[in-house]
């Protein structure tokens, strides 16, 4: 058969004919946008673009594209990701997923996605609320948020997501907002482009059930030039830093992807002959 | 001469080392010596200390089952002999270790001590090696050629450095020449067979593996569980030969959700687990199921509820196959018989999931998947295998449906980086193209085309397989792992004058109608034994056929004996 592939020019010609059914102002139109935008400035292959996605509002998101969509079960994104990009190393990983989804439900998955340090990108899609259950608390909801669904506001701490993904050796690590898309798309491209496990906080504010977009108005700042971005300590110290939200990468290292380790296992182990059945077969003879 | 044996070896694992070890090597110096083999081993829950048992039972003819009473006793300590003596046939020999324990005057007749760490530390300069004299003396007794067992030693401790292994083989022949010394009253002989074929011999779990592999499995996920988890070390062995990947993932649920990730890419993707593990994959089951990805699950079923009994054997994971989960998710649940059902019952499992875009579950259980069994070398040039239906044509435009309408229930798959018709699997309600839809009519529609792949598996051939006396007014229905004993009790109730019918059921859900229809009608009355107290197959056969059951319940964590059939069968035959 031959193979077509599918490259676009423009960002309408991603967009499929589902229409958004996010309310108007979310903060996901915002990261939709800018990964319509990196699509189109790395050219992606919409054959070869695997966008996979949890439970949540942010699980919609596939569904608006072109490209190949899994749209799984509840905090399960990234072993399902880690299963598409193992299957076919060739293939553009995308994962994307909210809060809840990644830090809740799904919590236990991130040190290990880091661990593996697979060659997919994972946008965490930060509204700091269960917009799509209408406003419980979500792992990352601050003390000082007070909700609808919430009038005594969380009782716990809130997570932080970028100090996770530094703790876990994430191999590449940013923070983005969807009151900054072109920054966003810049870094999404960073991201796709790093090979390994990239992680993106893409803080995506909920108007129906928390607005925080004057909040982070009021915080945000791009991380300044000087960082060195192969500095875990300084990285450390930018999170910390009381009442500014930097934007920017902050991290990043080039050990290989699990890809790559599986392919060279493959390679020294096939060195002393590939497998047939005859061959497992006498083993047991 | 009889035809064949049974041997036991047993102690404590925190005392001894080599239980199993001695087990094993026994069971492949007998392979080697061109004899069947059939083996049963129950291992305490955890890694030190605690009573371990291996038995093996060799003939020179198909073995069934792991035998009832025992030929030979291999006592590492008395707690051994305590637990296990009431085994051992009245002419049984019994073995032990005069340095550990000395058994009272009534084994006077039939046992047979020996000074194992004496001889060991004297001929290898450590005790260590006590199980390889006593291997060596049961080799002898057992008259299997020196050279034979003396490969599987060498085999064994390979990875040892030179001078463990000469201290062990020293220990072996140390072992053979004090059984040549002392008479032994009995023939312990096993008659050889006559036509001699290329044999494998491999455990239940080994056999799955490499059935996974032939059918073209390339991914595989797998979190760590008693009795499943030599699936996942054998793949991860296996498949970077094959240029697949098999990994350890953080739970059971990581397991299968990236096995659908894979074979959502165009893999033909395996995870294994036991209950336990199993339960926490029933959400991502029904999504495999919604969005027709195929994948095959093992569950190699233990003791349960809970926690239960990880190392004993049970068959009361089939109402959570079958029914598991919420909403109504098509799945087929198969179960293989024996050793090598497994091998050739995986790669239909694969066939099935291809073929339909459907899970399938692959029910094995404890005793099955850790004995090891002997069994003809696979033919491998005429075993089908199946692949799934791709989308053709490019499709860049959006007019692909992904879940297009059929006869059958199943829509051509378009695969990532292959085909240019990209869509959304979702475990949402979706319409044929794959977006989301929660219309009344569509709802409906979706569901039955699910269900309709099932009317076609359910015609699929293959799947039962019927032996006894085609005339008998009694008959067994059964499924998984008892298939050998009630096999081996069929062959003794024809010796005592009864005729008895059996049909082995290899895929319970669907169930293969037609046979099953006609053999319920070929007999009077119907048993079905089963490894559960509940009765979880009769009570599908009962509220299917609406016909009366006769249950056969044993939930002691341990695989029916032939006996144990028998005595149901002349209970049956005597009552009508």
């Amino acid at each position: 058969m031959p193979q077509t592939n599918v490259h676009v020019q423009n960002v309408n010609e991603i967009k499929s004919n589902v229409v958004p059914v996010w309310c108007p102002g979310c903060g996901d139109y915002g990261v939709l946008a800018a990964i319509y935008r990196a699509c189109v400035i790395m050219d992606l292959d919409l054959k070869s673009t695997v966008i996979v996605s949890g439970i949540g509002c942010s699980g919609r998101l596939p569904i608006f594209t072109k490209c190949y969509g899994f749209h799984g079960v509840h905090g399960r994104v990234l072993p399902t990701a880690t299963g598409v990009k193992l299957a076919n190393p060739k293939l553009t990983v995308i994962a994307v997923g909210g809060d809840g989804d990644g830090l809740a439900i799904g919590g236990g998955h991130f040190p290990h996605a880091a661990r593996r340090n697979v060659d997919i990108t994972y946008i965490m899609m930060d509204n700091s609320v269960y917009g799509l259950t209408k406003g419980q608390g979500s792992p990352t909801t601050a003390p000082e948020f007070t909700l609808k669904a919430l009038p005594y506001g969380v009782q716990e701490e809130n997570l932080n997501p970028v100090a996770l993904s530094l703790a876990y050796d994430v191999s590449y690590v940013a923070r983005v907002f969807s009151g900054a898309i072109d920054q966003m798309t810049d870094l999404f491209v960073k991201a796709i482009q790093h090979k390994g496990f990239s992680f993106v906080h893409a803080i995506s504010p909920c108007t129906a059930f928390n607005d925080t977009y004057k909040f982070y108005r009021e915080r945000v700042v791009p991380i300044p030039a000087e960082h060195d971005v192969h500095n875990k300590k300084s990285a450390l110290d930018l999170w910390q830093t009381k009442g500014k939200v930097y934007l920017g990468t902050f991290y990043e290292d080039n050990r290989l992807d699990m890809g790559t380790t599986f392919q060279k296992l493959s390679e020294t182990v096939q060195s002393k002959g590939k497998g047939t059945m005859e061959r497992l077969f006498d083993q047991f003879t | 001469m009889p035809n064949n044996l049974t041997i036991r070896v047993g102690g404590d694992t925190g005392t001894t080392t080599g239980v199993i070890s001695t087990g094993e090597m026994l069971t492949f110096a007998m392979a080697r010596s061109q004899y069947d083999v059939f083996t049963f081993r129950t291992n305490p829950a955890e890694s030190k200390g605690g009573q371990a048992m291996y038995q093996v039972r060799m003939g020179n003819h198909p073995v069934l089952s792991q035998g009832t009473f025992l030929d030979i006793l291999i006592a590492y300590d008395e707690e051994c002999l305590k637990t296990h003596a009431k085994d051992l046939k009245s002419d049984g020999l019994l073995i032990y270790d005069t340095d550990t324990f000395v058994p009272d005057d009534s084994y006077q007749e039939q046992s047979y001590g020996v000074p194992l760490s004496t001889v060991a530390q004297t001929v290898s300069g450590t005790k260590k090696s006590k199980n390889l004299v006593a291997l060596g003396v049961v080799t002898e007794i057992l008259g299997l050629p020196l050279e034979s067992v003396k490969t599987v030693v060498k085999e064994q401790f390979r990875h040892k450095p030179e001078k463990v292994v000469e201290g062990n083989i020293k220990s072996l022949e140390s072992g053979r020449a004090w059984a040549l010394k002392n008479n032994i009253l009995k023939d312990f002989h096993v008659r050889p067979r006559e036509l001699k074929t290329s044999k494998v011999v491999m455990s239940g779990n080994e056999a799955m593996a490499a059935g996974a592999v032939y059918s073209g499995c390339r991914y595989y996920a797998g979190y760590p569980i008693t009795p499943a988890s030599e699936i996942l070390e054998f793949l991860q062995k296996e498949l970077p030969k094959f240029d697949g990947v098999a990994i350890q993932t953080e739970d059971e649920i990581a397991a299968i959700t990236s096995c659908i990730g894979a074979s959502f890419a165009g893999v033909k993707a395996m995870t294994a687990t036991s209950g336990p593990g199993f339960s926490l994959m029933l959400e991502a089951l029904g999504l495999s199921s919604m969005t027709e990805i195929p994948i095959v699950i093992v569950d190699c079923q233990r003791g349960g509820p809970s926690t239960g009994l990880p190392t004993k054997t049970e068959q009361s994971d089939l109402m959570q196959a079958i029914f598991g989960g919420h909403g109504e998710a098509p799945r087929v649940v198969m179960a293989p018989a024996n050793v090598k059902d497994c091998f050739f019952g995986i790669i239909k499992a694969f066939n099935i999931a291809e073929k339909y875009q459907i899970p399938v579950l692959f029910l094995s259980d404890q005793s099955l998947s850790q004995r090891t069994q002997t069994y003809t070398r696979p033919k491998l040039t005429n075993i089908e295998v199946w692949n799934r239906l791709k989308a053709s044509g490019s499709h860049a435009n959006g007019d692909y449906l992904r879940y297009q309408m059929t006869d059958t229930g199943v829509s051509p798959i378009a695969v990532p980086g292959e085909s240019p018709s990209p869509y959304v699997a979702t475990g949402l309600e979706h319409n044929e193209h794959g977006d989301p839809n929660y219309t009344p009519a569509n709802h409906f529609r979706m569901t039955v085309k699910r269900h309709k792949k099932l009317e076609n598996i359910a015609k699929e051939s293959g799947f039962t397989r019927r032996f006894g006396d085609e005339q008998a007014k009694v008959g067994i229905l059964s499924w998984g792992s008892t298939e050998g004993p009630i096999e081996e009790a069929i062959h003794k109730a024809n010796q005592s004058g009864y005729e008895v019918a059996a049909l082995q059921v290899k895929m319970l859900h669907p169930l293969p109608d037609e046979e099953i229809k006609h053999f319920l009608k070929s007999v009077q009355h119907v048993i079905v034994p089963e490894l559960n107290f509940t009765g979880q197959l009769s009570q599908i056969i009962r509220s299917k056929y609406l016909i009366p059951t006769i249950r056969l319940n044993k939930c002691a964590g341990m695989p029916f004996t032939p006996e144990e059939i028998l005595n149901k069968i002349e209970e049956v035959i005597i009552k009508n």
